[in-house]
Protein backbone atom coordinates (compact mmCIF):
# COMPACT_ATOMS: atom_id res chain seq x y z
CA UNK A 1 0.00 0.00 0.00
CA UNK A 2 2.46 2.19 0.76
CA UNK A 3 6.20 2.20 -0.11
CA UNK A 4 8.28 1.68 2.46
CA UNK A 5 9.78 5.07 3.90
CA UNK A 6 13.64 4.50 5.22
CA UNK A 7 13.15 7.92 7.24
CA UNK A 8 13.79 6.47 10.62
CA UNK A 9 16.64 7.05 12.97
CA UNK A 10 14.99 4.25 14.76
CA UNK A 11 15.28 2.02 12.02
CA UNK A 12 17.76 -0.89 12.99
CA UNK A 13 17.11 -1.01 16.05
CA UNK A 14 13.92 -2.23 18.34
CA UNK A 15 11.93 0.45 19.92
CA UNK A 16 10.88 1.85 22.95
CA UNK A 17 10.64 -0.34 25.62
CA UNK A 18 11.03 -3.36 23.75
CA UNK A 19 14.16 -4.95 23.35
CA UNK A 20 13.79 -8.03 21.14
CA UNK A 21 11.37 -6.90 19.13
CA UNK A 22 11.74 -7.15 16.09
CA UNK A 23 11.98 -3.58 13.95
CA UNK A 24 9.15 -4.89 11.22
CA UNK A 25 6.49 -5.74 14.14
CA UNK A 26 7.01 -2.39 16.15
CA UNK A 27 6.81 -0.13 12.65
CA UNK A 28 3.92 -2.69 12.52
CA UNK A 29 2.51 -1.85 15.59
CA UNK A 30 3.19 1.78 15.08
CA UNK A 31 1.37 2.12 12.13
CA UNK A 32 -1.90 0.36 13.72
CA UNK A 33 -1.79 2.66 16.60
CA UNK A 34 -1.50 5.69 14.45
CA UNK A 35 -3.94 4.16 11.53
CA UNK A 36 -6.36 3.70 14.76
CA UNK A 37 -5.91 6.85 16.67
CA UNK A 38 -7.45 8.82 13.02
CA UNK A 39 -9.95 6.06 12.45
CA UNK A 40 -11.38 7.16 16.00
CA UNK A 41 -11.85 10.46 14.94
CA UNK A 42 -13.52 9.14 11.82
CA UNK A 43 -15.55 6.84 13.75
CA UNK A 44 -16.24 10.18 16.89
CA UNK A 45 -18.20 12.17 13.80
CA UNK A 46 -21.22 10.05 12.66
CA UNK A 47 -22.59 12.77 10.12
CA UNK A 48 -19.44 12.74 8.34
CA UNK A 49 -19.38 9.52 7.92
CA UNK A 50 -22.67 9.05 6.55
CA UNK A 51 -21.91 12.29 3.84
CA UNK A 52 -19.21 9.99 2.76
CA UNK A 53 -21.86 7.40 2.28
CA UNK A 54 -24.91 9.03 0.86
CA UNK A 55 -22.31 11.41 -1.58
CA UNK A 56 -21.38 8.76 -4.02
CA UNK A 57 -25.31 7.11 -3.31
CA UNK A 58 -26.35 10.34 -4.95
CA UNK A 59 -23.82 10.45 -7.89
CA UNK A 60 -25.11 6.67 -8.65
CA UNK A 61 -29.05 8.05 -8.75
CA UNK A 62 -28.19 11.36 -10.42
CA UNK A 63 -25.53 9.91 -13.18
CA UNK A 64 -28.07 7.20 -13.74
CA UNK A 65 -30.72 9.06 -14.53
CA UNK A 66 -29.92 11.47 -16.16
CA UNK A 67 -27.40 9.44 -18.66
CA UNK A 68 -29.13 6.99 -18.87
CA UNK A 69 -30.06 7.07 -22.65
CA UNK A 70 -26.53 8.29 -23.61
CA UNK A 71 -25.85 4.17 -24.23
CA UNK A 72 -28.15 4.59 -26.80
CA UNK A 73 -25.73 6.56 -28.90
CA UNK A 74 -24.22 4.84 -31.66
CA UNK A 75 -20.63 3.58 -30.93
CA UNK A 76 -21.15 3.91 -27.04
CA UNK A 77 -20.48 0.11 -26.43
CA UNK A 78 -22.16 -0.66 -23.84
CA UNK A 79 -25.56 -2.18 -22.54
CA UNK A 80 -27.03 -0.96 -19.61
CA UNK A 81 -25.74 2.30 -18.50
CA UNK A 82 -25.82 1.66 -14.36
CA UNK A 83 -23.36 -1.10 -15.33
CA UNK A 84 -21.26 1.41 -16.85
CA UNK A 85 -21.23 4.01 -14.26
CA UNK A 86 -20.58 1.76 -10.76
CA UNK A 87 -16.65 2.02 -11.94
CA UNK A 88 -16.82 5.68 -12.92
CA UNK A 89 -18.90 6.20 -9.46
CA UNK A 90 -16.61 4.15 -7.60
CA UNK A 91 -13.49 6.23 -9.05
CA UNK A 92 -14.98 9.53 -9.02
CA UNK A 93 -15.60 9.02 -5.06
CA UNK A 94 -11.48 7.36 -4.84
CA UNK A 95 -10.26 10.83 -6.27
CA UNK A 96 -12.96 13.52 -4.19
CA UNK A 97 -12.33 11.63 -0.75
CA UNK A 98 -8.39 11.29 -0.77
CA UNK A 99 -8.00 14.62 -2.19
CA UNK A 100 -9.16 16.12 0.85
CA UNK A 101 -6.39 14.43 3.07
CA UNK A 102 -4.57 17.11 3.20
CA UNK A 103 -6.86 19.05 5.23
CA UNK A 104 -6.63 16.49 8.16
CA UNK A 105 -2.77 16.54 8.01
CA UNK A 106 -2.75 20.16 8.15
CA UNK A 107 -4.91 19.68 11.26
CA UNK A 108 -2.72 18.01 12.52
CA UNK A 109 -0.04 20.27 11.90
CA UNK A 110 -2.22 23.06 13.17
CA UNK A 111 -3.19 21.27 16.42
CA UNK A 112 0.71 20.49 17.33
CA UNK A 113 -0.26 16.61 17.43
CA UNK A 114 1.92 16.52 14.74
CA UNK A 115 4.73 17.67 16.66
CA UNK A 116 4.00 16.09 19.65
CA UNK A 117 4.60 12.60 17.98
CA UNK A 118 7.54 14.14 16.01
CA UNK A 119 9.49 14.41 19.87
CA UNK A 120 8.24 10.47 21.23
CA UNK A 121 9.73 6.92 19.21
CA UNK A 122 6.80 6.72 17.47
CA UNK A 123 8.44 5.63 13.84
CA UNK A 124 8.39 8.52 11.57
CA UNK A 125 7.78 5.95 9.04
CA UNK A 126 4.51 4.99 10.53
CA UNK A 127 3.04 8.43 10.52
CA UNK A 128 3.37 8.83 6.96
CA UNK A 129 2.19 5.08 6.75
CA UNK A 130 -1.25 5.94 8.60
CA UNK A 131 -1.77 8.56 6.32
CA UNK A 132 -1.97 6.00 3.51
CA UNK A 133 -3.77 3.71 5.31
CA UNK A 134 -6.17 5.49 6.98
CA UNK A 135 -7.22 6.68 3.54
CA UNK A 136 -7.72 3.92 1.83
CA UNK A 137 -9.18 2.16 4.71
CA UNK A 138 -11.95 5.07 4.27
CA UNK A 139 -12.24 4.45 0.52
CA UNK A 140 -12.49 0.73 0.97
CA UNK A 141 -16.12 1.08 2.78
CA UNK A 142 -16.76 3.62 0.17
CA UNK A 143 -16.16 1.39 -2.82
CA UNK A 144 -17.78 -1.25 -1.49
CA UNK A 145 -20.62 0.25 -0.35
CA UNK A 146 -20.94 1.69 -4.24
CA UNK A 147 -20.73 -1.59 -5.60
CA UNK A 148 -23.58 -3.27 -3.00
CA UNK A 149 -25.45 0.18 -3.74
CA UNK A 150 -25.49 -0.78 -7.74
CA UNK A 151 -26.19 -4.65 -7.02
CA UNK A 152 -29.32 -3.75 -5.23
CA UNK A 153 -30.16 -0.91 -8.09
CA UNK A 154 -29.62 -4.51 -10.52
CA UNK A 155 -26.68 -3.61 -11.49
CA UNK A 156 -24.45 -6.73 -13.60
CA UNK A 157 -21.27 -7.58 -12.72
CA UNK A 158 -20.26 -10.36 -15.56
CA UNK A 159 -16.08 -10.04 -14.53
CA UNK A 160 -17.28 -11.45 -10.89
CA UNK A 161 -15.68 -10.76 -7.97
CA UNK A 162 -12.25 -10.88 -9.77
CA UNK A 163 -13.46 -7.81 -11.56
CA UNK A 164 -15.11 -6.20 -8.60
CA UNK A 165 -11.34 -6.64 -6.61
CA UNK A 166 -9.89 -5.10 -9.63
CA UNK A 167 -12.18 -2.14 -9.07
CA UNK A 168 -11.20 -2.11 -5.76
CA UNK A 169 -7.21 -2.03 -6.02
CA UNK A 170 -7.53 0.62 -8.89
CA UNK A 171 -9.12 2.79 -6.59
CA UNK A 172 -7.09 2.09 -3.37
CA UNK A 173 -4.09 2.90 -5.95
CA UNK A 174 -6.36 6.56 -7.45
CA UNK A 175 -7.04 7.57 -3.89
CA UNK A 176 -2.93 7.06 -2.85
CA UNK A 177 -2.10 8.90 -5.98
CA UNK A 178 -4.70 11.87 -4.79
CA UNK A 179 -3.79 11.50 -0.81
CA UNK A 180 0.04 12.03 -1.25
CA UNK A 181 -0.83 14.85 -4.16
CA UNK A 182 -2.71 16.57 -0.75
CA UNK A 183 -0.70 16.25 1.92
CA UNK A 184 1.66 17.43 -0.20
CA UNK A 185 0.22 20.79 -1.39
CA UNK A 186 -1.11 20.73 2.57
CA UNK A 187 2.56 20.75 3.58
CA UNK A 188 3.64 22.90 1.33
CA UNK A 189 1.32 25.74 1.82
CA UNK A 190 -0.35 25.36 4.91
CA UNK A 191 -3.23 26.73 3.82
CA UNK A 192 -6.85 25.62 3.51
CA UNK A 193 -8.01 27.52 0.90
CA UNK A 194 -5.42 26.29 -1.56
CA UNK A 195 -6.68 22.66 -1.11
CA UNK A 196 -10.10 23.71 -0.93
CA UNK A 197 -9.43 25.70 -4.62
CA UNK A 198 -6.88 22.86 -6.14
CA UNK A 199 -9.68 20.33 -5.25
CA UNK A 200 -12.37 22.08 -7.06
CA UNK A 201 -10.60 23.05 -10.33
CA UNK A 202 -9.20 19.60 -10.20
CA UNK A 203 -12.42 17.13 -9.77
CA UNK A 204 -14.74 17.58 -12.36
CA UNK A 205 -12.26 18.03 -15.43
CA UNK A 206 -10.34 14.82 -13.99
CA UNK A 207 -13.61 12.77 -14.06
CA UNK A 208 -15.14 14.16 -17.55
CA UNK A 209 -11.41 13.63 -19.02
CA UNK A 210 -12.03 10.17 -18.40
CA UNK A 211 -14.57 7.37 -19.67
CA UNK A 212 -16.34 7.67 -16.25
CA UNK A 213 -19.28 9.05 -17.56
CA UNK A 214 -19.00 8.83 -21.40
CA UNK A 215 -17.35 6.39 -23.51
CA UNK A 216 -14.07 7.25 -24.62
CA UNK A 217 -15.05 6.86 -28.17
CA UNK A 218 -17.28 9.29 -28.26
CA UNK A 219 -15.23 12.05 -27.01
CA UNK A 220 -13.26 14.61 -29.21
CA UNK A 221 -9.71 13.30 -30.11
CA UNK A 222 -8.08 16.02 -28.33
CA UNK A 223 -10.04 14.88 -25.16
CA UNK A 224 -9.19 11.72 -25.90
CA UNK A 225 -5.66 12.23 -25.56
CA UNK A 226 -5.61 14.07 -22.44
CA UNK A 227 -7.22 11.31 -21.20
CA UNK A 228 -4.75 8.83 -21.94
CA UNK A 229 -2.69 10.51 -19.16
CA UNK A 230 -5.05 11.29 -16.58
CA UNK A 231 -4.66 8.68 -14.27
CA UNK A 232 -8.62 8.76 -13.16
CA UNK A 233 -8.62 7.33 -16.93
CA UNK A 234 -6.09 4.46 -16.21
CA UNK A 235 -7.80 3.38 -13.05
CA UNK A 236 -11.07 2.88 -15.18
CA UNK A 237 -9.03 1.25 -18.14
CA UNK A 238 -8.11 -1.57 -15.70
CA UNK A 239 -11.88 -1.76 -13.92
CA UNK A 240 -13.91 -2.03 -16.99
CA UNK A 241 -11.13 -4.21 -18.64
CA UNK A 242 -11.49 -6.65 -15.56
CA UNK A 243 -15.34 -6.15 -15.34
CA UNK A 244 -16.53 -7.64 -18.60
CA UNK A 245 -16.97 -11.46 -18.77
CA UNK A 246 -14.03 -11.92 -20.92
CA UNK A 247 -11.19 -10.02 -19.01
CA UNK A 248 -8.41 -8.55 -20.90
CA UNK A 249 -6.11 -9.15 -18.25
CA UNK A 250 -3.09 -7.30 -20.03
CA UNK A 251 -4.68 -3.93 -19.99
CA UNK A 252 -5.55 -4.65 -16.31
CA UNK A 253 -1.66 -5.34 -15.59
CA UNK A 254 -0.60 -2.50 -17.55
CA UNK A 255 -2.88 0.16 -16.43
CA UNK A 256 -2.67 -0.99 -12.43
CA UNK A 257 1.10 -0.75 -12.96
CA UNK A 258 1.04 2.67 -14.39
CA UNK A 259 -0.73 3.45 -11.32
CA UNK A 260 0.84 1.62 -8.92
CA UNK A 261 3.89 3.50 -10.30
CA UNK A 262 2.48 6.92 -10.01
CA UNK A 263 1.23 6.39 -6.36
CA UNK A 264 4.76 5.23 -5.48
CA UNK A 265 5.37 8.89 -7.10
CA UNK A 266 3.19 10.32 -5.25
CA UNK A 267 3.93 9.00 -1.66
CA UNK A 268 7.58 9.35 -2.04
CA UNK A 269 7.04 13.11 -3.21
CA UNK A 270 4.82 13.59 0.11
CA UNK A 271 7.76 12.20 2.16
CA UNK A 272 10.52 14.51 0.68
CA UNK A 273 7.90 16.92 1.69
CA UNK A 274 7.19 15.82 5.24
CA UNK A 275 11.11 15.94 5.66
CA UNK A 276 11.29 19.29 4.64
CA UNK A 277 8.49 19.84 6.99
CA UNK A 278 10.72 18.94 9.85
CA UNK A 279 13.04 21.31 8.81
CA UNK A 280 10.97 24.07 9.06
CA UNK A 281 9.44 23.29 12.59
CA UNK B 1 25.83 11.83 34.68
CA UNK B 2 25.46 15.53 36.69
CA UNK B 3 24.36 17.24 33.54
CA UNK B 4 20.36 16.34 32.36
CA UNK B 5 20.73 19.01 29.37
CA UNK B 6 24.01 20.72 27.63
CA UNK B 7 23.25 22.57 25.29
CA UNK B 8 26.53 24.40 23.47
CA UNK B 9 26.77 27.15 21.29
CA UNK B 10 23.44 26.26 19.55
CA UNK B 11 22.24 28.85 16.78
CA UNK B 12 19.70 28.33 14.21
CA UNK B 13 18.15 30.72 11.47
CA UNK B 14 14.96 30.67 9.77
CA UNK B 15 14.22 30.77 6.43
CA UNK B 16 13.58 34.50 5.92
CA UNK B 17 16.63 35.74 7.77
CA UNK B 18 15.09 35.32 11.60
CA UNK B 19 18.01 34.42 13.79
CA UNK B 20 16.02 32.44 16.19
CA UNK B 21 19.17 31.48 18.53
CA UNK B 22 22.50 32.88 17.86
CA UNK B 23 24.70 31.03 20.11
CA UNK B 24 22.92 29.74 23.31
CA UNK B 25 24.53 28.03 25.83
CA UNK B 26 22.92 26.29 28.72
CA UNK B 27 23.20 23.08 31.54
CA UNK B 28 20.39 21.86 33.65
CA UNK B 29 21.73 19.42 36.68
CA UNK B 30 20.15 16.37 37.03
CA UNK B 31 16.60 16.67 39.85
CA UNK B 32 16.62 20.54 39.47
CA UNK B 33 14.04 23.12 37.82
CA UNK B 34 15.83 25.04 35.70
CA UNK B 35 14.61 28.58 34.57
CA UNK B 36 14.44 30.03 31.16
CA UNK B 37 13.32 33.71 31.11
CA UNK B 38 12.92 35.78 28.26
CA UNK B 39 9.73 37.80 26.12
CA UNK B 40 8.13 36.57 22.90
CA UNK B 41 10.70 36.41 20.35
CA UNK B 42 13.69 35.56 22.46
CA UNK B 43 14.28 31.71 21.60
CA UNK B 44 12.54 29.63 24.15
CA UNK B 45 10.57 27.74 21.96
CA UNK B 46 13.50 27.00 19.45
CA UNK B 47 15.73 26.38 22.13
CA UNK B 48 12.82 23.73 23.40
CA UNK B 49 12.30 22.27 20.27
CA UNK B 50 16.49 21.76 19.28
CA UNK B 51 16.40 20.23 23.06
CA UNK B 52 13.69 17.19 22.05
CA UNK B 53 15.17 16.36 18.41
CA UNK B 54 12.05 18.61 17.10
CA UNK B 55 14.33 21.02 14.78
CA UNK B 56 17.70 20.46 14.31
CA UNK B 57 20.55 23.66 15.10
CA UNK B 58 22.63 24.69 12.06
CA UNK B 59 25.51 24.62 14.56
CA UNK B 60 26.54 24.15 17.96
CA UNK B 61 26.18 20.68 19.75
CA UNK B 62 23.32 19.71 22.88
CA UNK B 63 23.70 16.50 24.77
CA UNK B 64 20.11 15.34 26.62
CA UNK B 65 19.76 12.73 29.16
CA UNK B 66 23.00 11.50 28.24
CA UNK B 67 22.46 11.17 24.12
CA UNK B 68 23.89 13.71 21.63
CA UNK B 69 20.32 15.07 20.24
CA UNK B 70 22.40 15.36 16.57
CA UNK B 71 23.29 11.86 16.66
CA UNK B 72 21.25 9.60 18.74
CA UNK B 73 18.07 12.01 18.49
CA UNK B 74 15.97 8.51 18.64
CA UNK B 75 17.58 7.40 22.33
CA UNK B 76 16.71 11.00 23.68
CA UNK B 77 13.69 10.95 22.79
CA UNK B 78 12.87 7.78 25.22
CA UNK B 79 14.29 9.86 28.36
CA UNK B 80 11.90 13.28 28.09
CA UNK B 81 8.35 14.51 28.39
CA UNK B 82 7.95 17.43 26.21
CA UNK B 83 4.95 19.84 26.87
CA UNK B 84 4.78 22.04 23.69
CA UNK B 85 3.81 25.62 24.26
CA UNK B 86 0.63 25.10 22.43
CA UNK B 87 -1.60 22.41 23.81
CA UNK B 88 -1.12 18.85 21.52
CA UNK B 89 -3.87 17.13 22.20
CA UNK B 90 -5.91 14.74 20.12
CA UNK B 91 -9.59 16.51 20.49
CA UNK B 92 -11.71 14.26 19.45
CA UNK B 93 -10.49 11.40 21.68
CA UNK B 94 -11.08 11.19 25.95
CA UNK B 95 -8.40 12.25 28.12
CA UNK B 96 -7.84 8.13 28.69
CA UNK B 97 -7.37 7.49 25.16
CA UNK B 98 -4.98 10.70 24.66
CA UNK B 99 -2.68 9.27 27.50
CA UNK B 100 -3.49 5.61 26.54
CA UNK B 101 -1.64 6.01 22.97
CA UNK B 102 1.24 7.90 24.35
CA UNK B 103 2.21 5.08 27.31
CA UNK B 104 2.05 2.97 24.38
CA UNK B 105 4.15 4.42 22.19
CA UNK B 106 6.72 4.53 24.86
CA UNK B 107 6.06 0.76 25.49
CA UNK B 108 4.20 0.64 28.26
CA UNK B 109 1.54 -1.92 27.97
CA UNK B 110 -1.60 -4.20 29.83
CA UNK B 111 -2.09 -3.55 33.07
CA UNK B 112 0.81 -1.19 33.91
CA UNK B 113 -0.31 0.95 31.27
CA UNK B 114 -4.01 1.57 32.92
CA UNK B 115 -2.90 1.65 36.19
CA UNK B 116 0.06 4.39 35.65
CA UNK B 117 -3.07 6.23 33.20
CA UNK B 118 -5.26 6.01 35.81
CA UNK B 119 -2.70 7.37 38.25
CA UNK B 120 -1.69 10.31 36.21
CA UNK B 121 -5.89 10.98 35.69
CA UNK B 122 -6.23 11.34 39.31
CA UNK B 123 -2.80 13.06 39.71
CA UNK B 124 -4.08 15.50 37.67
CA UNK B 125 -7.60 15.72 39.11
CA UNK B 126 -9.61 15.23 35.66
CA UNK B 127 -10.75 11.33 36.98
CA UNK B 128 -14.39 12.76 36.12
CA UNK B 129 -13.73 14.62 32.81
CA UNK B 130 -11.45 10.99 31.93
CA UNK B 131 -13.83 9.25 29.37
CA UNK B 132 -14.95 12.77 27.90
CA UNK B 133 -13.77 14.21 24.23
CA UNK B 134 -10.88 16.15 25.27
CA UNK B 135 -12.38 18.92 23.10
CA UNK B 136 -14.93 20.06 24.81
CA UNK B 137 -12.51 20.30 28.52
CA UNK B 138 -11.73 23.74 29.84
CA UNK B 139 -7.78 25.24 28.63
CA UNK B 140 -7.12 24.54 32.17
CA UNK B 141 -8.12 20.87 32.41
CA UNK B 142 -6.32 20.14 28.70
CA UNK B 143 -3.16 22.11 30.28
CA UNK B 144 -2.62 19.43 32.62
CA UNK B 145 -3.90 16.41 30.31
CA UNK B 146 -0.99 18.29 28.41
CA UNK B 147 1.55 17.87 31.40
CA UNK B 148 -0.36 13.78 32.26
CA UNK B 149 0.70 13.08 28.82
CA UNK B 150 4.66 14.04 29.06
CA UNK B 151 5.00 12.30 32.25
CA UNK B 152 3.47 8.70 31.45
CA UNK B 153 6.68 6.66 30.36
CA UNK B 154 7.91 8.51 33.74
CA UNK B 155 10.52 10.69 32.02
CA UNK B 156 14.30 11.55 33.01
CA UNK B 157 14.52 15.21 31.80
CA UNK B 158 11.00 16.93 31.64
CA UNK B 159 10.40 20.51 28.84
CA UNK B 160 7.80 22.10 29.93
CA UNK B 161 7.31 25.28 27.25
CA UNK B 162 5.21 27.86 28.94
CA UNK B 163 2.59 25.80 30.76
CA UNK B 164 0.98 28.19 32.43
CA UNK B 165 0.53 31.11 29.79
CA UNK B 166 -3.11 31.23 29.34
CA UNK B 167 -4.23 29.77 32.43
CA UNK B 168 -6.25 31.66 34.93
CA UNK B 169 -4.72 32.84 38.24
CA UNK B 170 -6.25 29.32 39.94
CA UNK B 171 -5.15 27.16 36.94
CA UNK B 172 -1.94 28.83 37.67
CA UNK B 173 -1.28 28.38 40.90
CA UNK B 174 -2.63 24.32 40.50
CA UNK B 175 0.56 24.17 37.70
CA UNK B 176 2.72 25.53 40.08
CA UNK B 177 2.01 23.32 43.04
CA UNK B 178 2.43 20.05 40.84
CA UNK B 179 5.58 21.06 38.76
CA UNK B 180 7.07 21.85 42.45
CA UNK B 181 5.77 18.40 43.48
CA UNK B 182 7.12 16.37 40.50
CA UNK B 183 10.99 18.37 41.12
CA UNK B 184 10.65 17.53 44.93
CA UNK B 185 9.29 13.69 44.69
CA UNK B 186 10.11 12.60 41.40
CA UNK B 187 14.01 14.13 41.41
CA UNK B 188 13.42 14.78 37.44
CA UNK B 189 15.14 17.27 35.95
CA UNK B 190 13.01 19.88 34.23
CA UNK B 191 13.39 22.75 31.79
CA UNK B 192 10.93 25.07 32.02
CA UNK B 193 10.49 28.24 30.22
CA UNK B 194 8.37 31.44 30.99
CA UNK B 195 7.85 35.16 30.10
CA UNK B 196 6.65 35.54 34.13
CA UNK B 197 9.39 36.78 36.20
CA UNK B 198 7.12 35.26 38.97
CA UNK B 199 6.94 32.15 37.96
CA UNK B 200 10.71 31.70 37.20
CA UNK B 201 11.41 33.69 40.52
CA UNK B 202 9.28 31.06 42.45
CA UNK B 203 9.97 27.54 40.83
CA UNK B 204 13.49 27.68 39.38
CA UNK B 205 16.69 26.26 40.95
CA UNK B 206 18.64 28.46 38.86
CA UNK B 207 17.29 30.04 35.81
CA UNK B 208 18.99 32.03 32.76
CA UNK B 209 17.75 35.22 31.32
CA UNK B 210 16.96 34.62 27.34
CA UNK B 211 17.10 37.40 25.05
CA UNK B 212 17.87 37.83 21.13
CA UNK B 213 18.45 34.09 20.84
CA UNK B 214 21.41 34.28 23.46
CA UNK B 215 21.96 33.97 27.57
CA UNK B 216 22.11 37.49 28.78
CA UNK B 217 22.27 36.47 32.26
CA UNK B 218 22.14 33.40 34.68
CA UNK B 219 22.61 32.06 38.41
CA UNK B 220 19.68 31.40 41.32
CA UNK B 221 17.21 33.73 41.25
CA UNK B 222 18.97 34.76 44.83
CA UNK B 223 22.61 35.46 43.17
CA UNK B 224 20.97 37.11 40.18
CA UNK B 225 18.78 39.84 42.64
CA UNK B 226 22.14 40.40 45.17
CA UNK B 227 24.11 41.25 41.91
CA UNK B 228 22.35 43.92 42.00
CA UNK B 229 23.20 45.67 45.38
CA UNK B 230 20.83 48.31 47.22
CA UNK B 231 17.35 49.29 46.07
CA UNK B 232 15.94 49.53 42.62
CA UNK B 233 14.66 53.37 42.06
CA UNK B 234 12.00 53.93 39.40
CA UNK B 235 10.84 57.14 38.36
CA UNK B 236 8.15 57.77 36.41
CA UNK B 237 8.50 61.05 34.27
CA UNK B 238 5.60 63.20 32.97
CA UNK B 239 6.86 63.41 29.35
CA UNK B 240 9.79 61.70 27.53
CA UNK B 241 13.09 63.64 28.48
CA UNK B 242 16.01 64.95 26.82
CA UNK B 243 17.69 61.64 26.72
CA UNK B 244 21.10 63.47 27.41
CA UNK B 245 19.86 66.15 29.38
CA UNK B 246 18.40 63.72 31.79
CA UNK B 247 21.23 61.00 32.03
CA UNK B 248 23.60 64.08 32.83
CA UNK B 249 21.57 65.23 35.39
CA UNK B 250 21.20 61.70 37.24
CA UNK B 251 24.28 61.44 37.03
CA UNK B 252 25.40 63.74 39.50
CA UNK B 253 22.84 63.01 41.91
CA UNK B 254 25.61 60.93 44.93
CA UNK B 255 24.32 57.11 45.54
CA UNK B 256 22.69 56.46 41.99
CA UNK B 257 24.07 54.03 39.35
CA UNK B 258 23.52 51.70 36.75
CA UNK B 259 21.13 54.26 35.35
CA UNK B 260 18.64 53.53 32.18
CA UNK B 261 15.95 55.52 30.53
CA UNK B 262 13.20 53.10 28.75
CA UNK B 263 10.85 56.04 27.65
CA UNK B 264 9.09 58.00 30.29
CA UNK B 265 10.45 55.34 32.88
CA UNK B 266 13.74 56.16 34.74
CA UNK B 267 15.55 53.42 36.97
CA UNK B 268 18.60 53.44 38.74
CA UNK B 269 19.81 51.35 42.02
CA UNK B 270 21.06 53.01 45.03
CA UNK B 271 22.50 51.27 48.64
CA UNK B 272 20.05 53.42 50.05
CA UNK B 273 16.80 54.08 47.91
CA UNK B 274 14.65 56.34 50.55
CA UNK B 275 18.19 58.24 51.02
CA UNK B 276 18.90 59.25 47.25
CA UNK B 277 14.58 60.53 45.82
CA UNK B 278 14.96 63.80 47.47
CA UNK B 279 18.01 64.48 45.93
CA UNK B 280 16.86 63.06 42.14
CA UNK B 281 13.91 64.90 42.46
CA UNK B 282 15.67 68.16 43.22
CA UNK B 283 17.84 67.75 40.43
CA UNK B 284 15.63 66.69 37.80
CA UNK B 285 13.01 69.55 38.49
CA UNK B 286 15.68 72.31 38.40
CA UNK B 287 16.26 70.30 34.95
CA UNK B 288 12.88 71.01 34.23
CA UNK B 289 11.90 67.57 33.95
CA UNK B 290 8.97 66.52 35.52
CA UNK B 291 8.23 63.70 38.02
CA UNK B 292 4.64 62.07 37.90
CA UNK B 293 5.60 58.79 40.61
CA UNK B 294 8.41 57.65 42.58
CA UNK B 295 9.11 54.25 43.54
CA UNK B 296 11.98 52.62 45.93
CA UNK B 297 11.89 48.61 45.84
CA UNK B 298 13.92 45.94 46.47
CA UNK B 299 15.16 44.34 43.42
CA UNK B 300 13.50 41.83 41.71
CA UNK B 301 13.78 39.99 38.86
CA UNK B 302 12.10 42.60 36.81
CA UNK B 303 15.43 44.63 37.42
CA UNK B 304 17.65 41.75 36.82
CA UNK B 305 16.27 41.71 33.02
CA UNK B 306 16.43 45.30 32.93
CA UNK B 307 20.11 45.23 34.10
CA UNK B 308 20.86 42.42 31.53
CA UNK B 309 18.32 42.42 29.01
CA UNK B 310 18.92 46.66 28.62
CA UNK B 311 15.19 47.27 28.23
CA UNK B 312 12.04 46.68 30.35
CA UNK B 313 10.50 43.40 30.84
CA UNK B 314 7.49 43.52 28.70
CA UNK B 315 5.78 40.14 29.07
N1 LIG C 1 9.03 27.77 12.48
C1 LIG C 1 9.51 29.03 12.41
N2 LIG C 1 9.67 29.61 11.21
C2 LIG C 1 10.17 30.87 11.12
N3 LIG C 1 10.52 31.62 12.17
C3 LIG C 1 10.37 31.11 13.40
C4 LIG C 1 9.86 29.78 13.58
N4 LIG C 1 9.84 29.53 14.92
C5 LIG C 1 10.31 30.63 15.53
N5 LIG C 1 10.64 31.59 14.63
C6 LIG C 1 11.22 32.92 14.95
O1 LIG C 1 12.35 32.72 15.75
C7 LIG C 1 12.41 33.65 16.81
C8 LIG C 1 12.42 32.93 18.15
O2 LIG C 1 11.16 32.31 18.33
P1 LIG C 1 10.80 31.41 19.57
O3 LIG C 1 11.91 30.47 19.83
O4 LIG C 1 9.46 30.83 19.31
O5 LIG C 1 10.73 32.47 20.75
P2 LIG C 1 10.04 32.37 22.18
O6 LIG C 1 9.59 30.97 22.40
O7 LIG C 1 11.08 32.82 23.13
O8 LIG C 1 8.88 33.31 22.15
C9 LIG C 1 11.21 34.57 16.63
O9 LIG C 1 11.64 35.72 15.94
C10 LIG C 1 10.27 33.75 15.78
O10 LIG C 1 9.48 34.58 14.98
MG1 LIG D 1 7.80 30.27 22.77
Amino acid sequence: MSTSVRSDPAAGRPAAGNPGVPVLRTLAAHTWWMTGRRLKVLAKQPAFVVIMLVQPAIWLFLFGNLFRRVVELPGFGAGDYLDYIVPGVVVMTAVSSNMWAGMGLLEEIERGTLNRLLTTPVFRSAIMNALVAEQAISTAVQVLAIMLLGLLAGADYPGGVAGLVVLLVAALLLGTVFSALSNTIGMLVRQRETIIGVNTLLLLPLTFLSSAFMAESLMPSWMRAIADANPVNWALDAARAAMTADPDWGVVAVRCGWLALAAAAMVFLSTRTFRAYQKSV
Amino acid sequence: MSHAVTADQLHKSYPGGVKALDGLSLDVRAGEVFGLLGPNGAGKSTTVKILTTLARPDSGTAVVAGHDVLRHPERVRREIGVVAQRSALDPMASGRDNLTLQGRIFGVRGTALRRRVGELLDRFDLTGAADRVVRGWSGGMQRRLDVALALVHRPGVLFLDEPTTGLDPEGRAAMWAEIGRLAADESMAILLTTHYLDEADRLAARLAIVDGGRIVAHGTPAHLKEELRGDAVHLELRQPPDEPTARQVIALVPGLREVALDGRRLSARADDGAAAVPAALAALESAGIGVAAVTVARPSLDDVYLRHAGRRFAA
